[in-house]
């Protein structure tokens, strides 16, 4: 490895991730620099919520339901992280690959009839 | 000092300040965005050991996913603001105390002992953590663990029904 | 790769089955009886395909080392399916009397012992890994089934919170045993372990050993990482109880016995001295620990939960001896505690029926021979064997590991566990004086045990079968070793 290799090969990361600083930063500076300065009435000054008028604080307590969905969503996330080195390999580890992931998903498949017969995705 | 030196020590600062806040922060929400911004950096360091598929995973799973289940815990539980707790500076803060100092003098120690080609990657350290290696090994030497985990998410599925739905 | 899966057949075939009765609870609505029949069918037929694989040729492995197949895995399959059958058949009286029956406790039991098969058939710190995680994330899930009860939420809250913090410790030992030796699988390190005869053996795989024991002692509740245990199994469900306190002390320790051969061979005898010496102390401590506690508890569960604490510190005797009669020590003494413990938590959780206030505390149980003589002998079967008194079963189990911790050199532990052992006496034979001697005055209707009656049937017998004829037992756990 070069010493200079790890910036060129990551050189589009880093300007992503910089470029999003940069983004997120420089419009809370623009906002107040190119925004009218006229009219701060107590409306114009409010929280935007799309449209609807705030009302009450955005820190309510969350039914335990969502934690079911967020739950659900890990597991199924992890799964697909492990298709990730199998995807980039999947031409060399040939039909023993194939089949091996399929068993895997078949697995968890079974997980997500047994989720969606138990109406676990549904919002009762 | 080299590039990767430099980014190292860039995103060790950035992740130490981060980690430090996470702790810090008085306000749950706070803390847990101190958290997001401490995996990325820790996605960063990963990066720079060359292991690009951990890198990718941390900010994939940890950033994103573990941090969701955070966040929706501080909102299921309705955390506010933290209370003062003022300690007494009893024998947990002294005996910590002491254990982090020796701790900070071990680490220094040993970064400044200079060892014969510490700073050397081992061979083949440069393509083990890519991610064609690691489907490489997965699949092949360690098909069977791998098949092995679908039965722990299973569990896992069957455990968030069964602990956190209303009617079963 | 066909032959792999013939080898190895337990695993996949309960793994299987265990995602067919998960995907039938899903798919019939109230279909618990069917579930319940389908759940015991699957694990006496993983029961019958570890007797199958049972005599495979020694050093048997597959899927690239991964797992070894046969023999020593194959016996605790065995040991683990009795275990499944014995807690399931009594679960479902249990559970329909708390009116709280679900198709998951079947699959979860079953998915815990898939856990436990990939545990004891581990040849690779990677598979011991996912093993133990499947098997303990189950256990958290199932102390908590009883979902409206405050202790049960505790229960596996506690468990949940301490256990993930020792996976810590677990993995991290791995990862420094990884790092000396540069390799998961038990040969590989064995080798490698082999190879540092020199005085300076490498501090890292030092540290790594010393986790993943404390990694493992947690997981059999050997002290002191035994805190766990007392709130937990007094909190869980007992039939849940029943299984953890039995199946999982098993799994535990048939990760323990070759993990510790790996790391101890005989040419690093130094540090194999010092660990076994370590061991040994850790033995003697929670022997007595676990017996001192135990005195002083009014509560049912968990005065057997600290008693279980002791009895992992005798099997603990086997490890610290090191030798193939500790080993085959262990490998009886699981198979007789299986038995004895199990049958004891049955019993209680027939007499509690469904409530979480009956018979929970010692003086419940007075008078209970007029109330139900049968139980109250099954009970006192089960107690004596837990003392060790003969011709039971728990005798024999304690003959064989003092005399190999005395072959081995340890007198002083086998004078330790004696004592230890008759401090177990006062309350044991106390449950049995208060049965017997002691006069109740709280009338009690009829119960019928039900289908837990043919568990504690099943456990009594094996008592009394393994304490007439131990040879039996103990030549087959010799040949595994």
């Amino acid at each position: 490895m070069g010493e200079n290799n790890i910036v060129v090969s990551y050189l589009p990361l880093i300007v992503m991730v910089a470029v999003g600083f940069v983004f997120g930063l420089s419009n809370v500076f623009l906002a107040e620099i190119l925004g009218s300065r006229r009219n701060k009435t107590n409306v114009k000054l409010d929280t935007y919520e799309c449209g609807m008028e705030p009302v009450k604080t955005a820190r309510e307590r969350f039914s335990v339901k969502f934690y079911l969905v967020a739950m659900l969503f890990i597991v199924f996330d992890i799964e697909i992280v492990f298709m990730y080195p199998w995807a980039v390999k999947f031409r060399e580890l040939g039909e023993i690959g194939l089949v091996a992931m399929l068993l895997f998903m078949a697995l968890l498949f079974a997980g997500f009839v047994y989720v969606y017969k138990k109406g676990a995705l549904t919002w009762d | 000092m080299s590039v990767t030196v430099l980014l190292f020590g860039i995103l060790a600062v950035v992740a130490v300040a981060s980690g430090i806040s996470t702790v810090m922060s008085r306000n749950p929400v706070a803390s847990a965005m101190s958290l997001v911004l401490h995996f990325f950096t820790l996605a960063g360091i990963y990066l720079t050991l060359q292991a690009q598929f951990i890198a990718a995973v941390q900010v994939l799973v940890y950033a994103g996913a573990i941090m969701v289940l955070v966040v929706f815990m501080i909102m299921l539980l309705n955390v506010g603001r933290e209370e003062q707790m003022r300690e007494n500076p009893g024998y947990r803060t002294i005996i910590g105390t002491a254990l982090g100092v020796m701790l900070a003098f071990q680490v220094g120690k040993t970064a400044f002992t200079d060892v014969a080609g510490r700073h050397v990657l081992p061979p083949g350290s440069a393509v083990t953590g890519t991610t064609e290696a690691l489907g490489e090994t997965l699949f092949k030497m360690y098909l069977f663990p791998f098949e092995a985990v679908s039965l722990l998410l299973l569990v896992a599925v069957v455990g968030a029904v069964i602990l956190a739905k209303r009617k079963i | 790769m066909l032959q792999d899966f013939l080898n190895s057949a337990p695993i996949p075939l309960l793994s299987a089955l265990a995602t067919l009765v998960m995907l039938l609870d899903a798919m019939k609505r109230d279909g618990a009886r069917i579930v319940f029949g389908f759940s015991v069918f699957s694990l006496t037929a993983a029961m019958a395909a570890a007797i199958y694989t049972m005599f495979l040729p020694d050093k048997t492995t597959a899927f690239n080392n991964m797992i070894t197949c046969g023999g020593y895995g194959a016996y605790f399959d065995i040991v683990f399916c009795l275990g499944g059958v014995l807690t399931l058949l009594a679960a479902r009286p249990f559970l329909l009397a708390s009116n709280t029956e679900h198709g998951e406790f079947y699959s979860l039991i079953l998915f815990s012992i898939c856990g436990m098969f990939l545990i004891a058939h581990s040849n690779n710190l990677l598979t011991l890994f996912i093993g133990i995680e499947v098997m303990s994330v189950s256990f958290y899930i199932l102390s908590g089934y009883l979902r409206t009860s405050r202790f049960s939420i505790e229960a596996s809250l506690k468990y949940f919170l301490l256990g993930a913090f020792i996976t810590g410790f677990l993995v991290y030992g791995m990862a420094l045993i990884y790092g000396s030796a540069g390799a998961l699988g038990y040969n590989e390190i064995y080798q490698a372990v082999q190879g540092e005869t020199g005085a300076r053996f490498p501090m890292i795989l030092l540290l790594g050993m010393g986790l993943l024991i404390i990694g493992l002692s947690f997981k059999s509740a050997i002290f002191p990482f035994h805190q766990w245990a007392p709130d937990v199994y007094q909190g869980a469900p007992t039939i849940v109880t029943a299984f953890m306190s039995t199946a999982g002390k098993a799994a535990a320790f048939s990760a323990f016995i070759p993990i510790l051969a790996v790391l101890t061979p005989e040419s690093s005898s130094p540090v194999a001295a010092k660990i076994g010496m370590l061991l040994a102390v850790l033995s003697a401590a929670t022997m007595l620990v676990g017996n001192i506690s135990a005195v002083v508890q009014k509560n049912i569960k968990r005065m057997l939960a600290y008693s279980s604490v002791a009895h992992a510190g005798y099997m603990m005797m086997g490890l610290a001896a090191g030798s193939v009669r500790g080993a085959s020590g262990i490998v009886f003494y699981v198979t007789a505690y299986m038995f004895m413990q199990i049958g004891a938590f049955i019993l209680i959780s027939a007499l509690e029926r469904g409530s979480e206030e009956r018979y929970q505390n010692l003086e419940d149980y007075a008078g209970l021979a007029k109330k139900h003589p049968v139980m109250a002998a099954l009970m006192s079967v089960f107690m004596l064997s837990l003392t060790g008194i003969p011709p039971f079963a728990g005798f024999f189990g304690k003959y064989y590991l003092f005399t190999a911790a005395i072959e081995s050199g340890y007198t002083w532990l086998t004078i330790i566990a004696v004592i230890s052992s008759v401090i177990s006496v006062y309350f044991y034979i106390g449950l049995i004086v208060a049965m017997y001697f002691r006069e109740s005055d709280v009338q009690e209707q009829d119960s019928r045990p039900g289908l837990a009656g043919i568990s504690l049937v099943i456990s009594a017998a094996g008592v009394i079968i393994l304490g007439v004829i131990p040879q039996f037992i103990d030549k087959i756990a010799k040949s595994l070793f």
